[in-house]
């Protein structure tokens, strides 16, 4: 409890909990989907905080954490091309590829420049109009709205040395996958918060009907997180299952319209993509449509695409689907830390073997070795 | 990487491009408010911004508390420092 206790509004918190423990006694499995939720989890202790029988399985909602190595490697095999400025957001910097990652790639010598926004690389094209810019597209529905902006707004300026390495990913083929893997029983979900506020709540409107799931969409606070489970947990024990929305002051049914429009101009989604750990997913991938060809970087520079498995140690698989726990996996807290990843979950501050080791659940390392 | 920051509308730079002035704690720098309806974001509002550009709309009071909640949970000089990194 010791980072609740640093929390403005422990009490609050602490009251929650109580609420949620009153209400059952029943093992429950719920799912936080989101990668923003993960480090809030994290970051609060807020598993120390749930009753014993409320288990928090951290889902695969992190972007940088389910690229697979293939993609990582294509990604420095573009950026070590002659003439080629790579862009990306800092996250990916360190993802380690089967080889190197992006950050050791620059060390070398490739110019990899970290930017704020795609809009960033935009304007390093126009500058640097002799030169190659490609930007990781990297991200779920959040994010990806600003990437096929950006696109428009580059057909619309007529800027020609600027493309997308798109690796753009979408939520809800990753949810059913969850939803439909035999090795998960799950009994609720914590929802996307930012992602829905561009896709809305609608689209999981599936989860309750087809899967008999409850689904609260969720802010990002300590609170927020406790107020879902809350209402997650108080479905479950009135025998219902429906979409709320607890972060109503930002998410509505419909989501951002615009935005939604932006993504079906510029992106169709992939037959497969692979995702690190889950394997493939049918139409979880989006790519360039091909009116806007010429911005895309898997067309203008060859790439070695290949599928590349997992080093052998790695249990990210496992701990993307939920299946094992962080401080299960034999290479974590030694072979793999946040200095020296082994695992795309070590990397990202919302993986989650990055929250575990940063934010000091190490008392789970101790019992591991006890009961060893 | 889901992250937003909320920022407060300061100036309609270019109405074309949909291109906004917003400050978040004294930094400013120019967004894409394209996500946003040409009547809904107008100088003063609030608006949670990701990756340079607006998401949504927030009220006052939230944006206030949003940003207490992201310096509190140790994230708001992250992206601050995201925010302020320009390309000229």
């Amino acid at each position: 409890m010791k980072f609740i206790d640093e929390y403005r509004q422990s009490d609050l918190a602490l009251r929650l909990a109580e609420q949620i423990e009153r209400l059952t006694d029943r093992p429950l499995k719920l799912m936080e989907v989101c990668g923003g939720h993960t480090h809030t989890i994290f970051k609060y202790g807020i598993e120390d905080l749930l009753p014993r029988n409320i288990e928090m399985i951290h889902g695969p909602g992190c972007p940088v954490c389910v690229i697979p190595l293939g993609r990582v490697d294509d990604a420095i095999s573009i950026a070590q091309q002659p003439d080629v400025i790579f862009t990306t957001f800092g996250d990916a910097m360190r993802v380690p590829g089967s080889q190197t990652s992006l950050l050791d790639a620059k060390a070398s010598g490739a110019d990899v420049r970290m930017v704020y926004s795609p809009l960033d690389a935009l304007k390093i094209a126009r500058k640097n109009p002799e030169k190659q810019v490609v930007f990781l597209g990297l991200g779920f529905e959040t994010t990806a709205p600003s990437s096929a902006m950006t696109i428009l707004q580059a057909a619309k300026d007529k800027v020609e040395n600027f493309t997308v390495f798109c690796n753009h990913i979408t939520i809800i083929p990753a949810l059913k996958a969850m939803l439909d893997s035999p090795d998960l029983k799950l009994d609720g979900f914590v929802g996307p918060g930012h992602v829905s506020t561009v896709i809305g709540t609608r689209c999981y409107e599936f989860v309750p009907r087809d899967y008999g799931k409850p689904l609260v969409v969720t802010g990002f606070e300590p609170l927020d997180v406790l107020q879902s489970v809350f209402m997650i947990v108080k479905q479950i024990v009135e025998g219902r299952a429906e979409i709320e929305n607890q972060y109503a002051r930002v998410v509505t049914r419909e989501g951002n319209r615009l935005a939604l429009e932006a993504l079906f101009e510029v992106f169709e989604p992939r037959d497969y993509f692979e995702w690190r750990g889950l394997g493939s997913i049918a139409h979880s991938g989006m790519r360039l449509r091909s009116k806007y060809a010429s911005f895309d970087a898997e067309l203008k520079f060859s790439v070695p695409g290949l599928r590349i498995a997992d080093p052998k140690a790695c249990q990210c698989g496992e701990i993307l689907k939920g299946v094992k726990k962080p401080w299960e996996c034999k290479v974590f807290g030694t072979a793999c830390t946040p200095e020296t990843p082994i695992g795309s979950c070590m990397v990202s501050s919302e993986g989650a073997c990055a929250a575990y080791y940063n934010f000091g659940r190490l008392s789970k390392i101790a019992e591991r070795a006890a009961s060893s | 990487m889901c992250l937003a920051i909320p920022g407060k509308i300061v100036e309609i730079v270019d109405v074309d491009n949909r291109i906004a002035k917003v400050e978040v704690g004294g930094v400013k720098r120019n967004i894409n408010i394209g996500m946003l309806g040409e009547d809904e974001a107008t100088v003063g509002d609030y608006v949670l911004i990701h990756v340079g550009f607006a998401m949504s709309k927030v009220d006052e009071h939230e944006a206030h508390e949003t940003l207490r909640v992201l310096k509190e949970i140790g994230e708001f000089d992250l992206e601050l420092e995201q925010f302020r990194t320009t390309v000229d």
